[in-house]
């Protein structure tokens, strides 16, 4: 059966530099590649190498504190560069140099039978951390039973490479992939697609089709209107692009760490998309793309919503798709910008012409006013399409009131699903950041 | 602008915690926030954010007021001359009259509320907040023209400290502090405040306008209703024309400052709905609730009642009403912040308009209660909608 669910909320930002061809300019091999255990929230980071090591394409440099088997491996094979720490000497990255994409450590199909099998299969294999369950959007415990998993196939972010594209021709692998995520759930899996898509069933996992109006690739979206998680359920979520990694090193042996990366943004002279390695550096994914005056820019690994500002010198992050360049802003003086008439400002408030034009924008990273108290009402919820009353779990999370959390449906929401909501927000709150403190607060508590 | 910028960059470290003159901290920041849009940028969360801030949120519903205001600078003025018995009526002197009026009270309510935003914004060492600017303007308009200087900035200064910053400042309050102001004055100084003597100016100012006779009588239509004691009742403008409901709907009748043209604040309507800032669904339901009031009281029509002769519509033109469904049931702190909250509240408030100015001869006019009746219900509305999407929640866990 084949679903299509029509969701009205939402809203799709128009920006400058988008990909004007989907097509890939060949494979690009960086010096450097870059592992950070922040992006996998729920993952207590162990060092299980020292600077100057050698590791190959699947050597585990981590594994999680409280399960042993759960590794994140080398993307590469090559020396391990160094250990950056942060405050407290907190690992933030491992920096290997790269000397080969294709060194193996060890070639092994998946050979087991059982849940158990696959589940030390894919925990060893780095593959495991690229999941994300609810409640809390944190790396699945080994010990969940899911009671669905809601495979994404779409990307709805500003400016992001669909993900069809990413997977194209790989058919075999989702099909292998899938088979070995089915052996994990008694439920169901649904893979959410676009509602153009050509992608058709693939065995015991239901297609369900969505308008491409952002967030409706959020995985916490197609979920909350196939079938919410409910206080005591855990649902896992995985893109299809990690589906069809895990379906390859089931049935070749061979660990599949290349990416796509969509190259965007205001500030890149030709968006495109490059062929890489998870981890690789940005420095060469920008090279003679950045436009060439000089001023102020931030350089995004991701989308302007979710994404992290690393700066040129910094890695491509989780989940290892897109680039966004944009003015930083820092050196705008702008004279009473809150009267401005200018139609190159972007809004979602009519009382810009902006709002009215069919054109695309290239916005900056200012906060364009100050951060006040929540004051206008159902901002939030025109770009939020779950059953959810934002403004309410909000407040629940500010007032670290757990049971008014669960009630309002914490469970069911991550911090992305905000994203569109601290975007429009006039209030200019952290949504995304209350969020995921309210989560984190939450896990901590139960 | 670019000596400006860099005037201000000159000043600032003077502001600065060590600076010599830090304890104006907050007044520089509201004035180089205000004159420059600050580029600080995100840190966390998202990269870009829309271009609408708190700022131009309030500036906007300022606008909305100009034709009231503009429309009350005008009435004032023609209302002063219309007692004085005068037949020609020349445009722009009244239109100074009427400025001339207003602008002591909208600068004493300005500097009054903004004085203490501007201190607890330096006690709190917190940014300071835009909510004043409508308020501010909000407090004129709505009180009697002849209102005292003195009580305005007692009933200003109490509501900003009682209403709004000991519950937080801006986006806490649960009553909208304009409203409470006027309930301040009418309950404070009701012999001041109602009856027959402060809706039409009586002074002349600076050589403009005219000085009336204090036995001068100027009663506002729904006065006239309240304090109608039998016989026919006729509502009368100041020369002893008939008021129709088309006057009414022009708004050249005595009556609080700018809340008399139904046309002013049609206008107004537009503009904050054009630019989505105050929410339709207010709007609409208080209008629906007046009249659907309006149409029951009219139907059980009585003569001790006289108001209940009111057609639907005509309740929805004189007094208050539609100011009030317009821009102080939307004020979206203290309303109902669910959108189906918001209907209910919005029938509420219409509703209770029309029954407290039908049913309560004592009070002439009942849309700044209603108001404040639906602000202090608006949490328990909204506590009722949230139930039942968190009912939703437990019956699908249960199911």
């Amino acid at each position: 059966m084949r679903k299509t669910i029509g969701l009205k909320k939402g809203l799709n930002l128009h920006l400058e530099g988008g990909l004007v061809s989907y097509d890939v300019s060949g494979f690009v091999c960086p010096s450097r590649v870059a592992v950070e255990p922040d992006d996998f929230p729920g993952f207590m980071p162990k060092l299980e190498v020292k600077e100057g090591d050698p590791v190959k394409v699947g050597s585990p440099l981590f594994h999680d504190k409280v399960h042993d088997g759960m590794k994140l491996v080398s993307p590469v094979s090559g020396i391990v560069e160094s250990i950056v720490r942060g405050p407290r000497r907190k690992i933030e990255r491992i920096v290997i140099s790269v000397d080969s994409v294709s060194d193996v450590l060890s070639v092994l199909p998946f050979s087991g039978s059982n849940a158990g099998d696959v589940r030390d299969f894919l925990l060893k294999s780095g593959l495991w951390i690229m999941m994300r369950r609810r409640p809390f959007d944190v790396v699945p415990d080994p010990s969940d039973s899911p009671v669905s998993i809601m495979v994404t196939a779409m990307d709805t972010a500003p400016l992001a490479l669909p993900l069809e594209r990413m997977i194209e021709g790989r058919d075999s692998d989702i099909k292998a992939g899938l088979a070995i995520l089915k052996k994990l759930t008694s439920g169901k899996i649904y893979i959410g697609v676009d509602e153009g898509s050509m992608l058709h069933d693939f065995g015991d996992a239901e297609v369900v089709r969505f308008p491409n109006l952002h967030p409706a690739g959020n995985a916490g979206v197609q979920l909350a209107n196939i079938r919410p998680v409910n206080k005591g359920d855990v649902a896992w979520t995985v893109d299809i692009l990690t589906v069809a990694r895990i379906g390859r090193l089931a049935v070749s042996g061979v660990p599949d760490w290349e990416t796509m990366v969509a190259v965007t943004g205001s500030e890149i002279t030709d968006p495109s998309v490059i062929k890489t390695v998870v981890g690789a550096e940005m420095s060469v994914l920008l090279e003679g793309r950045i436009k060439s005056d000089e001023k102020p820019r931030r350089v995004i690994s991701g989308n302007v919503l979710t994404g992290i500002p690393v700066g040129v010198d910094g890695y491509l992050r989780y989940p290892y798709r897109q680039v966004t360049v944009i003015p930083e802003g820092s050196d705008a003086d702008e004279f009473m910008g809150w009267a401005s008439m200018s139609p190159s400002k972007m809004s979602v408030n009519p009382s810009f012409i902006g709002h009215f034009l069919k054109r695309s924008f290239a916005p900056d990273a200012r906060l364009n006013g100050g951060r006040r108290a929540m004051i206008m009402s159902g901002v939030y919820d025109k770009v939020f399409p779950m059953d959810i009353l934002p403004e309410y779990l909000i407040k629940a999370i500010l007032a670290r009131d757990i049971d008014r959390m669960e009630a309002l449906g914490i469970y069911e929401v991550a911090p992305e699903d905000f994203a569109l909501a601290e975007y429009v927000d006039p209030s200019k709150l952290e949504l995304q950041k209350i969020v995921r403190q309210g989560l984190d607060y939450l896990r901590g508590q139960v | 602008m670019k000596a400006l910028r860099d005037y201000l960059n000159r000043i600032k470290p003077n502001f600065e915690p060590e600076g010599k003159l830090h304890a104006f901290r907050s007044v520089f920041d509201g004035l180089e926030t205000f004159l420059y849009t600050p580029n600080t940028t995100s840190d966390s969360g998202v990269n870009i954010h829309d271009s609408l801030d708190s700022k131009r949120v309030m500036i906007i519903v300022v606008l909305a007021l100009m034709p009231c205001l503009l429309f009350g600078m005008y009435n004032t003025g023609y209302q002063n001359w219309l007692a004085a018995g005068a037949d020609n009526f020349p445009f722009w002197e009244i239109m100074a009259y009427g400025f001339l009026s207003v602008l002591p009270r909208i600068v004493v309510a300005y500097v009054v509320g903004l004085g203490i935003e501007f201190v607890v914004a330096q006690w709190r060492r917190e940014e300071i907040q835009e909510g004043f600017l409508v308020t501010g303007i909000l407090i004129p308009l709505v009180c009697p023209v002849e209102t005292p200087l003195w009580m305005i900035a007692v009933a200003t200064a109490f509501s900003v400290i009682f209403v709004k910053e000991v519950f937080g400042g801006t986006g806490y309050n649960v009553f909208n502090v304009a409203l409470v102001t006027r309930a301040v004055l009418f309950f404070g100084y009701p012999a001041q405040m109602s009856g027959d003597k402060v809706f039409v100016a009586s002074r002349s100012i600076c050589g403009l306008g005219f000085d009336l006779p204090d036995a001068f009588s100027g009663a506002t239509p729904l006065g006239q209703i309240a304090s109608f004691t039998g016989g026919d009742l006729q509502l009368l403008n100041l020369k002893g024309n008939v008021v129709s409901a088309w006057d009414a709907f022009i708004g050249l009748i005595p009556g609080s400052f700018g809340e008399t043209s139904t046309l002013a604040i049609l206008i107004g309507a537009v503009i904050l709905l054009v630019t989505g800032i105050a929410s339709w669904r207010i709007m609409l339901s208080v209008v629906a609730g007046g009249l659907l009031m309006g149409w029951v009281a009219n139907f059980f029509a009585t003569p001790t009642y006289p108001a209940s002769f009111l057609s639907p519509v005509d309740q929805l033109l004189f007094g208050g009403f539609a100011f009030a469904a317009v821009f102080m049931a939307t004020d979206p702190v203290t309303a109902a912040r669910t959108n189906a909250g918001k209907y209910f509240y919005g029938l509420l408030v219409g509703a209770m308009a029309i029954l407290i100015r039908t049913y309560n001869n004592g009070y002439p006019e009942g849309a700044m209660l209603a108001v404040l009746l639906g602000n202090a219900f608006a949490p328990l509305i909204d506590y009722c909608v949230v139930q039942l999407n968190v009912a939703r929640r437990m019956r699908r866990m249960r199911g």
